[in-house]
């Protein structure tokens, strides 16, 4: 079965990844310090070739973030998920991987502006939606007197 | 001549002489130039603002649309009610503007199409002037018209109009050679420049069957050209709404702005007249050789209502082009002109001279 | 705020340069976006988007809202593939819940899905040929999309904005009318398409004004994550109802549209041919349309077991992503859209630089950008 030689490959090429084959895509987790250089190995890696980005985004789980991304391999008809958690609450940071896939240039945008993860040596790290000073509204502890009504 | 009957050159002597008659000289004069006057304001706010009330209908017609039809009859008041909108709008002043140069831009351009109707025959003996330098005259002072577009896309201090103004610049300096190249085959045919000789000499038949192809490819060019002069769609970059907002005139407002727009749709009537008078003989009936019977009904109509005919005829062209063509990107346009239009109108007026020379056109 | 960075880059750049600001109104960015364009004469140096204006924080508003109330505000992201965000949503739901839609539920939507991508397709045709001039396309585009809308009207009582599609189904029946006023307006749109083709397809100019204007190849339409006709017009064949079929999509046959030349015209090209497809589509499904119910059994409150799910489908721009994380309560604990539109916005630069400024409303005229999904 294609996900099954995908985890076999996997699992050559990066020893000690956590795979989890029970979903409908296969799913890989890496570590925070790990994320930028598996990234690159699931692109360029000739059995991969994971070229296609379609959905990069983070999720605030109150203590850590969990940043998602989902890759399709365009020549090789290949999907995976590849998450990882960053731990630090307060002051999130994460490996740009814009340099890999042009458009997480953009998705990394969007997350930093809603969530508030700075991505490390990301080109153009801007607010995208919001003005700078701005709170992150997609992080749970966010409030907003005016606009949101407690039920 | 048949349609002496329709001699409009009684008429006005007889009133010049009803005046000369009743008052001093100088004060007949002053009384003369204030009836010119009068009439040809009146006349160019009617067409003006009928040739929008057309153009309206014409786009609507070409969009499976009734257009305008609310004000009056058939909404033949639309565009009057909308000139009453445009008079009462607020005329707001761009802070850093240059106030004397913006607010003297419209006043250019209304001005110099005012000056072009001067000299357009409208049937025998009804013209305000008649030069005997009228195709020169026509094209001198149509030019003044991009310096109020040019001024007021300077002076709006607003880089939508600056862009705007600087195409039309380019556009109507590279134009101007193709209109004028596309009059002169014409005037090379007739050996005059005088507008009333030209038309005279399209009694027996108009250029643009007399001349040939070469006749043929003057009118189409002249067509061309004079649609990009004149800043209309295709060639409507000056103002093209989809990139520039409104180009030159996006900072004006109220009746500044109907000035422009006003003098735009005389500019397209000037040059269709131009066209009428030029290739399609003007106030002159249509003749066919030798159908006696057919030239002598023709003869019937009036010159004047053979001169509108014409006009709109060509408007209608003009109209057609704007509603069903997309518009051309600025380097392709000035390359239409400098690579196509330019050396093909070269090339045809030498003919034209060849064939003048050699006697080979229909006399 | 943004002046101020936008300030920091501006500085960076070599002085001289002529700035301007195409947007936030403007007619032809279809909506509150804003470029910041670098002018060299008339030739584009950069191009910055800046976007944000709409944006209304539909993936914050998610989180308090029931899945049955989401479906009404993803209507509002790309208001022009109304239905198809409905069924992205309503398909991951029914993925979390593990339920089987009736088969007539699923040859409606996608009967529904397409005859709303023609409707987009057909007004995006319009404001295309509007910006580049021809003003005339515009009234006929919409006077065929009437005809689509007055269908939607009669069946759902709404013309833009339907909310039809939803978890477990659709809202109510299709009207008794439905089948046969479809097949009549496909045998219509039959005979206009060429027309369309005859105003502005064999125009040379409108050929000089798209051909060579705006290249992009596969690979960087890949890295870019240009998808939809725009990424199809580059030759990246990422067609989900071919490549991840849903609905009723397995069920028929028709051809995904590839151009490789990756210019303006290819993408012009891809949504005319993609036209065709989506009639013959509904062709297929129409008269087949099986009896049953038009909802599955559904609870009146639905609780997503813990989890992640995920749906993508096809829109009129190209792939809608719908992300769900559910901790087990009636509403999402986060909720994504991965919309065509953001991605498909920021290759902008990549292709407009260079060529000049009546080219740049041509690339984002062939992009179809719809701005309320870029900034959600």
């Amino acid at each position: 079965m294609e996900k099954e030689q995908l985890a076999q490959i996997l699992a050559e090429l990066v020893p000690g990844l956590e795979i989890n084959s029970s979903k409908e895509i296969l799913e890989v987790k890496a570590a925070s310090n790990t994320w930028h250089e598996l990234a690159g190995k699931l692109a360029s890696d000739p059995r991969l070739q994971f070229n296609y980005l379609h959905n990069l985004y983070g999720v605030d789980w109150q203590t850590y973030f969990t940043v998602i991304a989902y890759l399709d391999s365009t020549i090789l008809g290949y999907s995976l998920i590849v998450r990882t958690e960053v731990a630090d609450h307060d002051n999130p940071s994460l490996d740009t991987i814009s340099d890999i896939w042009i458009t997480a240039n953009f998705q990394e945008r969007e997350i930093y502006d809603l969530l508030g993860i700075s991505f490390s040596n990301h080109p153009d790290l801007r607010r995208l939606f919001l003005e700078d000073g701005w709170g992150f509204p997609l992080r749970k502890d966010y409030k907003d007197d005016i606009n949101f009504i407690e039920r | 001549m048949p349609f002496n009957i329709y001699d409009f050159s009684t008429t006005t002597k007889a009133v010049d002489e009803f005046l000369k008659a009743n008052m001093s000289p100088t004060w007949a004069f002053i009384t003369e130039l204030t009836i010119v006057g009068l009439v040809f304001l009146i006349f160019y706010a009617i067409v003006g603002l009928y040739l929008v009330y057309a153009e309206r209908k014409v786009c609507a017609f070409m969009q499976n649309r009734v257009g305008p039809n609310r004000v009056g009859k058939w909404g033949l008041f639309q565009t009057i009610a909308d000139l009453i909108k445009l008079l009462m709008k607020e005329l707001i002043t761009i802070k850093k503007a240059d106030k004397l140069l913006y607010n003297v831009a419209p006043f250019i351009v209304i001005i110099a199409s005012f000056m072009a109707i001067a000299a357009i025959p409208f049937a025998k003996g009804l013209h305000a002037v008649d030069f005997n330098i009228g195709v020169f005259y026509m094209m001198a002072v149509s030019s003044i018209g991009v310096v109020g577009i040019l001024i007021a896309g300077w002076s709006s201090n607003s880089k939508y109009s600056l862009i705007g103004a600087m195409r039309s610049g380019a556009q109507v300096v590279s134009y101007e050679l193709s209109v004028g190249l596309a009059l002169v085959s014409v005037v090379i045919f007739s050996g005059s420049m005088q507008l009333s000789t030209i038309v005279e000499s399209q009694a027996n038949g108009w250029w643009i069957f007399k001349g040939h192809l070469p006749a043929i490819v003057a009118f189409f060019m002249f067509l061309i050209a004079s649609t990009a002069e004149i800043n209309r769609g295709p060639f409507d970059l000056a103002e093209a709404e989809s990139e520039l907002t409104a180009g030159f005139h996006t900072e004006y407002s109220g009746i500044k702005f109907a000035f422009f727009f006003l003098s735009e749709f005389m500019n397209m009537f000037i040059v269709a007249s131009l066209a009428a008078t030029v290739f399609l003989g003007g106030w002159m009936p249509l003749h066919i050789g030798n159908l006696e019977a057919f030239n002598r009904i023709m003869d019937f109509i009036p010159p004047i209502f053979w001169y509108f005919g014409k006009t709109i005829f060509v408007i209608y062209l003009i109209m057609w082009f704007k509603w069903t063509f997309p518009r051309l990107r600025i380097d392709q346009l000035l390359n239409l002109e400098w690579k196509y239009l330019l050396p093909i109108n070269l090339v045809n007026t030498l003919l034209i001279a060849f064939l003048v020379l050699m006697g080979w056109y229909f006399k | 705020m943004q002046e101020v960075e936008l300030q920091d880059i501006l500085t960076a750049r070599e002085d001289g340069d002529y700035i301007i600001n195409i947007g936030p109104q403007h007619p032809s960015t279809h909506g509150v976006l804003r470029f910041v364009v670098s002018l060299k004469g008339e030739t584009l140096e950069y191009v910055i988007p800046h976007c944000g204006y709409i944006h209304r924080g539909i993936e914050k508003m998610c989180e308090r809202l029931t899945y049955p109330q989401i479906i009404h505000l993803t209507d509002r992201m790309d208001y022009l593939s109304a239905h198809m965000n409905n069924e992205a949503v309503s398909l991951a739901v029914e993925k979390g819940l593990g339920i089987e839609v009736p088969d007539r539920v699923k040859y409606i939507r996608t009967i529904l899905s397409e005859l709303q991508r023609l409707a987009s397709h057909q007004l995006w045709w319009a404001a295309f040929g509007m910006d580049l001039g021809g003003l005339t396309c515009f009234f006929y585009g919409l006077r065929d999309r009437e005809k689509i809308l007055d269908i939607f009207e009669e069946s759902f009582g709404s013309r833009l904005l339907h909310s039809y599609i939803c978890p477990g189904g659709l809202m109510n029946d299709i009207h008794p009318n439905f089948q046969k006023r479809t097949k009549d307006f496909i045998t219509y749109f039959r005979k206009k398409l060429p027309e369309y083709d005859e105003l502005l397809t064999g125009n040379i100019i409108f050929e000089q004004r798209t051909k060579n204007i705006g290249i992009l190849s596969k690979e960087e339409a890949v890295g870019y994550g240009l998808t939809g006709p725009s990424g199809r017009g580059s030759g990246f064949a990422c067609d989900i109802r071919k490549r991840f079929p849903y609905s009723a999509y397995d069920k028929v046959n028709f051809k995904e549209i590839l151009y490789n030349e990756g210019d303006t015209w290819a993408r012009y090209k891809v949504r005319m041919d993609e036209m065709w497809e989506s009639m013959r589509i509904i062709e297929q499904l129409i008269d087949n349309i099986p009896e049953g119910d038009f909802t599955a059994k559904m609870k009146p409150i639905i609780r997503l077991p813990e989890g992640e799910y995920h749906q993508r489908v096809e829109t009129a721009r190209g792939e809608l992503g719908v992300y769900i994380i559910s901790t087990g309560e009636k509403n999402p604990y986060r909720m994504h859209f991965r919309t065509p539109n953001f991605s498909n916005l920021f290759v902008m630069n990549r292709l407009a630089a260079g060529f000049k400024i009546a080219d740049l409303i041509a690339i984002s005229g062939s992009l179809d950008l719809v701005i309320p999904d870029i900034d959600r």
